[in-house]
């Protein structure tokens, strides 16, 4: 507790009202959002509609947009590496804004963030035409080394090869890793010196060498990342007063708690260049404030709706400098401001709020958009009236994504939130290492090929003899696959456990963390792409006949196949079964090894828009699927594939065991605005229970798009009518302008399941 | 799925012990379309009818579809219940015409009610509408029932038969106070005569179990399967309806008290 009798009653006078409890004495923000949260269970009718001052703050920006598509970014702070405190202070419009700050000092301006890799910040500048400079070169090759160079420091051959041939793709050595949530609440709730202070009695307990259970390396390297953790708090504290606020005690209005929970945000972004930057699950802690002051008369619907409005404004234009082969992964410029909403409580009451709401509602007052990443939590016991705003929202919209409350709450409890796209993890407790994700599909080829690589010819897995049988069998395919798939699993992991030790050493997120417990659950987040690709192809291979047509080296590079087969997506249990059995037999493996920090085996099913390079590199398949075109995104069954409609298709998707895939399992899935019905509130209706559904038959995730083709169309052809046009991909969502043209052409080829 | 109750021995269930088995194009998953909320619905193949603007000219021939058991139907359908049961809806039959195959159509009602305890619709013309038992009606919730013109001379234009049974089968409908859907296909140049439209919305609005009426916009969605079999499509140069013609149409139905959409 504060010492400080001063601080104290300054701290009383900011929890006026609210509820006691073990939150008082213990960093437990859950804990408060229980005890004084106000559940909504009524519909959207309340909603204020957006000011003239919000209108005109986000045409400020709106009206610079096209430019930056254009260029490629607005303006780069190219000469000042970032940390928190970098950049002088910025302002969309000084007189306007409600909420402040800013990642740079001027909106839009991206910064360099070195310590994840020079080479990276170099290449962005150059393709953007920003100088680089000499000293910040000499700087970060000669004198301070960087994570890159770190990690590849300690590859071995054998991952280089893995990485080169794309059987191992994405891997965060090249950029930041990410996916780590600060529980960027904890600022508003109990002040910055409180968090300090606890952090230094955390740090305290480690004094003795080496501390309790812990290693005396791993005690050293706690201790200086705590010293770390509480230097960021400082410098959090100093941003915040370069604006002219003092975050060193609690937020005491709920102006002042969303504006301490987005600088301790901001600090993060000014900091990280992480591939996902997620925001945590902060609607109904939010309300609690809110509600607070509309009781006391302080505050109006109009007010707060601002309030919330200005604050997404400042989400939607966080910017990360990145390269053309990044943005080639991670199409379309993500940043995912994941912001987590809904769900129920442990105690069975709805975590639905005005403000739950209240941030769905800035998608009509602003527009579409794809950041922040709206994620319902979703739940078939949520009240009616949210259930049908959230699907008024995403047919009007296509900007919000779903993921079951009931898979996740046993696991995690009902304070997790989602970071990047699918992978949840309670706020403030537990971090993950980011590990992208492996090439399955490209895997199943190596098994018939003998670990030859089908494109290059290299041997770049284990040399185990190509099959040479005329027609293949499916027996021995397996027996293959099982031995390609457990030597990927043991580099993979090898790369994973490289990365993180690097990253952890030299671009440690140091804010993040310091809003973390200091004791977290640490995963290690593998995954696969193309899983249905190799399932179907496993599927032709025992359902059909396939003969391998080899080339004078006797590699296999195309496939004939005689007869049908049944392809993932229909729910067709003897094809579904073999892409259970691939998510349960890789997770296996991959679990049998050893990990930094003795991260826990996790994996996911998920390929952002990567879906679309992984099918680049991969030659022609046994199902059929040309070389070079895609994968399907995440697990979505392939293209055309799935006949039955997309609720067969998603219960193919329901059956991959969550416990095998706790990373997450993502289903991308659209709809024209007919296939959900003829009226607009028996859409609604519909598509609420189509969830409703979805979530019943144990289906992880949905990203729900409700769209014409047609739109689509003119889109790609008049990019400048369609400025917001916003879609969901594997995960996220994205302004479909912002997509180069192959991706542009992979959500257009992709299934539209509507009506005839 | 696990968890299947068996419902009681009906009279309607003794058609199991007859061979169950009928000719289907398809199944397939889809929602708000083929009756409320998301449905299992079966294409059966067959139709007496060939309606000029159909867009399944691919379901007209029995011979066409794949024999296919009722059992296998019942264990595909089975897959959904918990789905459909949390997300609202049924299951559809539809084709074809279900009730050019009366026995195999009874019986996969009888089991998607009684031992899936879906909620089930028959999708019909109602041109053969004398063949559904009143045992068959029993176990279907919902009809969803075309007519396609009041005006007889149109009707057998539009589909080549008479329009007495189809009318006769509403009439029944109705005695029996059974739910039902009507649908009109809405086809500039064709149906679109007020007359005729007039004479549709006053029959349905006079029956009295008639819940919802679907003014369904023409399209040309389905020319491409008319290609493919090497008929002549002859809406070709027919244009979808306006908004406002759809429009004006749903108000003549609702001036006869029925709830059109």
């Amino acid at each position: 507790m504060t010492a400080n009798p001063a601080e104290a009653t300054a701290t009383e006078r900011a929890w006026k009202g609210f509820k006691g409890g073990l939150w008082r004495d213990a960093i437990d923000v859950r804990d408060f959002i229980q005890r004084n949260y106000t559940p909504y269970e009524g519909d959207d009718s309340f909603l204020a509609g957006p000011t003239e001052r919000t209108t005109a703050v986000w045409k400020a920006i709106t009206d610079r947009f096209p430019e930056e598509r254009a260029k490629g970014v607005h303006d780069v702070a190219y000469d000042i590496p970032s940390t928190i405190t970098a950049h002088a202070p910025g302002y969309i419009d000084r007189d306007k804004d409600l909420i402040v700050g800013l990642q740079t000092d001027a909106p839009l301006k991206r910064a360099i963030m070195p310590y994840g890799g020079w080479r990276m910040v170099a290449g962005a500048l150059e393709t953007y035409g920003y100088p680089v400079s000499e000293e910040l070169e000499k700087v970060f090759t000669e004198y301070r080394k960087t994570h890159n160079a770190g990690v590849f420091d300690a590859y071995t051959p054998e991952i280089r090869a893995a990485r080169k041939a794309g059987i191992v793709t994405g891997l965060p050595d090249a950029y930041g890793r990410g996916r780590i949530i600060g529980d960027y609440r904890r600022v508003a709730l109990y002040g910055v010196d409180r968090l300090v202070a606890v952090k230094r009695e955390e740090k305290a307990e480690l004094d003795t060498l080496p501390a309790g259970g812990l290693g005396l390396e791993e005690t050293i390297r706690l201790r200086e990342e705590l010293s770390e953790q509480i230097r960021a708090l400082g410098e959090l504290k100093a941003m915040a007063a370069s604006y002219g606020h003092d975050v060193s005690g609690p937020a005491t209005t709920g102006r002042e708690a969303i504006q301490w929970l987005y600088f301790a945000y901001l600090a993060a972004v000014k900091e990280q260049n992480g591939a996902a930057m997620s925001l945590g699950r902060t609607s109904t802690f939010v309300d609690v404030y809110l509600q607070r002051d509309i009781e006391a008369g302080l505050l109006t619907e109009e007010q707060a709706q601002e309030l919330v409005d200005d604050f997404i404004v400042k989400l939607r234009i966080v910017r990360f400098l990145r390269t053309p082969e990044y943005d080639e992964l991670f199409s379309g410029d993500p940043t995912w401001v994941t912001e987590s909403i809904a769900g129920m409580g442990e105690d069975g009451r709805p975590l639905v709020t005005k403000t739950s709401f209240r941030y769905l509602q800035t998608l009509y007052n602003l527009g579409p958009a794809p950041e922040p990443n709206m994620t319902v939590f979703w739940s078939p016991r949520l009240p009616q009236g949210f259930k049908e705003f959230c699907a008024k929202v995403s047919i009007d919209t296509s900007s919000v994504q779903y993921e079951s409350d009931e898979l996740m709450r046993p696991r995690f409890g009902d304070d997790t939130a989602i970071a990047c796209c699918v992978s949840a993890m309670p706020v403030g407790k537990q971090m993950q290492f980011f590990g992208a994700r492996v090439n399955l599909a490209k895997t199943l080829l190596y098994a018939i090929n003998g670990g030859r690589d089908e494109k290059s010819g290299a041997q770049v897995g284990p040399s185990t003899g190509a099959l040479t049988s005329e027609v293949l069998d499916y027996d021995e395919v397996m027996a293959r696959f099982d031995e390609q798939m457990e030597w990927l699993a043991s580099v993979y992991v090898h790369a994973l456990n490289v990365i993180h030790y690097m990253h952890d050493r030299y671009a440690y997120e140091r804010v993040e963390m310091a809003l973390h417990d200091r004791d977290v659950r640490r995963t290690m987040a593998c995954g696969i792409a193309g899983l249905s690709v190799a399932a179907d192809s496993l599927a032709a291979v025992k359902y059909a006949r396939v003969t391998p047509v080899r080339d004078e080296t006797g590699l296999a590079t195309d496939y004939v196949i005689e007869g049908d087969y049944p392809a993932f997506g229909n729910n067709d249990e003897r094809v579904d079964e073999i892409a259970v059995r691939l998510v349960e037999e890789f997770m296996r493996k991959v679990r049998r090894h050893p990990t930094y920090r003795n991260a826990e085996h996790t994996q996911s099913v998920l390929t952002i828009t990567s879906n679309v390079v992984y099918g680049r590199k991969t030659g022609n398949t046994p199902d059929g699927r040309r070389a070079g075109e895609p994968f399907s995104p995440g697990a979505n069954p392939m293209n055309g594939r799935d006949t039955h409609g997309y609720v067969a298709s998603a219960l193919s998707v329901a059956k991959l065991p969550y416990e095998d895939a706790e990373d997450g399992i993502s289903l991308t899935n659209t709809v024209t605005p007919d296939g959900l019905g003829r009226t607009p509130d028996e859409r609604i209706r519909n598509l609420a229970g189509v969830l409703d559904g979805y979530t019943a038959s144990d289906g992880f995730h949905m990203n729900v798009n409700v769209l014409d083709r047609d739109v689509l169309m003119d889109a790609m052809e008049h990019p400048e009518n369609h400025p917001q046009l916003t879609i969901r991909v594997s995960g996220y969502a994205v302004n479909f302008v912002r997509l180069t043209r192959d991706q542009q052409l992979d959500v257009l080829n992709r299934t539209f399941h509507g009506t005839l | 799925m696990t968890g299947l109750t068996v419902g009681p021995v009906t009279p309607a269930a003794a058609a199991t012990h007859r061979p169950s088995e009928g000719s289907v194009h398809s199944w397939d998953l889809s929602t708000g379309v083929d009756g409320p909320g998301t449905r299992f619905v079966a294409f059966l193949s067959g139709c007496p009818l060939t309606c000029l603007y159909c867009h399944n000219p691919d379901t007209w021939k029995m011979r066409d579809g794949e024999r296919t058991s009722a059992d296998a139907m019942i264990a595909e359908a089975s897959k959904y219940v918990r789905f459909i049961s949390a997300a609202g809806g049924g299951a559809t039959i539809s084709g074809g015409e279900p009730l050019l195959q009366p026995v195999f159509t009874g019986e996969l009602l009888h089991r998607l009610k009684h031992e899936l305890g879906l909620h089930t619709a028959l999708d019909t013309s109602g041109f053969l509408g004398v063949r559904a038992t009143d045992a068959l009606l029993r176990d279907t919730d919902l009809v969803l029932l075309d007519i396609k013109s009041w005006h007889p001379d149109t009707y057998r234009k539009v589909t080549g038969r008479p329009l007495g049974p189809t009318l006769d089968f509403a009439r029944r409908l109705a005695d029996l106070g059974q739910e039902v859907h009507v649908r009109f296909v809405l086809v500039p140049g064709l149906t679109d005569d007020p007359a005729d439209v007039e004479g549709v919305a006053a029959f349905a609005g006079g029956l009295g179990n008639v819940t919802r009426v679907d003014i369904l916009p023409f399209h040309k969605l389905g020319e491409a399967k008319w290609q493919a079999l090497a008929k002549p499509f002859t809406l070709h140069d027919t244009p979808s309806p306006s908004p406002e013609q759809i429009a004006g149409v749903r108000e003549v139905f609702r001036a006869h008290g029925l709830n059109a959409v």
